[in-house]
């Protein structure tokens, strides 16, 4: 499979993880190392004493990129001063731009979205914002100087899968960037859908995480980006309302 | 002085600096980053930052999430 590059960093997987939702450390260890990802994110919050182990000692020993995120943040403000904690403790100037509307629906707030994306393209931030499925929004954020965008296929952790292929193939067509299919994500077939769409990269937590056996969704989640980026590019067929036949009708 | 410490009011003494800060909380010091006041105060400043009374001070490192 060809290289995903975003911001001019080569990846030869092209599924990005998350770590949301897993039930221990060594649970998600062996999901991410099943899932070949070499870029994953992480939340940023409050330092707790009691905690044993930390999510960043399993991303070192397995060599995988830390892709920090604002997760948690409503305001612009508040995300561009996590996106800058982040860059302080984990020596990054990566960050999944993530700014949500409410806590009911986790659905993305644009204008605050596109506030902070400014404000962290100015200061030297590669941006990779969490947006709906909105082909105008995107474009707007690729103008504005984002390394890649990122939409929605449903609601963050609602397993939906794409509940608007139309207008994933719209951004896609419009990208100059990497657009990456974030959250929604159920199974494998809405993964291998994205990459069929043309997406560049899926990025999936809950998914794997919350699977009754994680490691082996990461494994079906590896192999479905694989087969829907390959399909991508060997095209596939037209759809027709009647039968073709496929060997000739006469004797 | 008074100093907010992760949401947990702390009493100090004048001139704690924001190292002694974090070190109440952990003895590390990669992976974490801290803000004053909704101020970043990078690693190589935390020795010479002097905290003054009523600060908040935020504490953070990375979490599963995302």
């Amino acid at each position: 499979m060809d290289d995903l590059i975003i911001a001019g960093e080569k990846f030869s997987s092209r599924l990005i993880m998350g770590t949301g939702g897993a039930p221990s450390l060594e649970v998600l260890d062996q999901a991410l190392v099943a899932s070949g990802t070499e870029l994953t994110t992480v939340a940023m919050r409050r330092l707790d004493p009691g905690a044993r182990g930390s999510v960043l000692d399993v991303l070192r020993e397995r060599d995988i990129k830390v892709l920090p995120n604002t997760a948690g943040c409503f305001t612009a403000g508040e995300a561009v001063l996590t996106a800058r904690l982040a860059r302080d403790a984990l020596g990054t100037n990566w960050v999944k731009l993530e700014v949500i509307a409410d806590e009911r629906t986790l659905l993305p707030d644009p204008i605050e979205t596109f506030d902070a994306a400014e404000r962290l393209v100015a200061d030297g931030f590669v941006v990779l914002p969490y947006i709906g499925d909105d082909p105008a929004l995107a474009r707007r954020l690729e103008q504005a100087g984002c390394a890649a965008v990122m939409p929605l296929g449903a609601p963050i952790g609602s397993g939906l899968g794409i509940r608007n292929p139309h207008n994933i193939e719209l951004i896609v067509e419009a990208a100059s960037v990497p657009v990456i299919l974030d959250a929604g994500i159920g199974t494998a077939s809405d993964a291998a859908l994205a990459m069929e769409l043309g997406c560049d990269a899926v990025l999936l937590a809950t998914a794997v995480t919350r699977a009754q056996r994680p490691d082996l969704m990461a494994s079906a989640m590896k192999a479905a980006v694989v087969a829907g980026r390959l399909a991508r590019q060997a095209g596939r067929i037209p759809r027709r309302r009647y039968a073709e036949a496929s060997s000739p009708m006469t004797p | 002085m008074i100093v907010v410490i992760n949401g947990s009011t702390h009493e100090v003494a004048d001139g704690t600096t924001v190292a002694q800060a974090v070190h109440t909380l952990t003895s590390a010091t990669t992976g974490v980053a801290v803000a004053v006041n909704d101020e970043v105060v990078t690693r190589g400043a935390w020795e010479t930052t002097a905290l003054r009374d009523r600060d908040r001070v935020e504490v953070l490192t990375a979490v599963q999430g995302g």
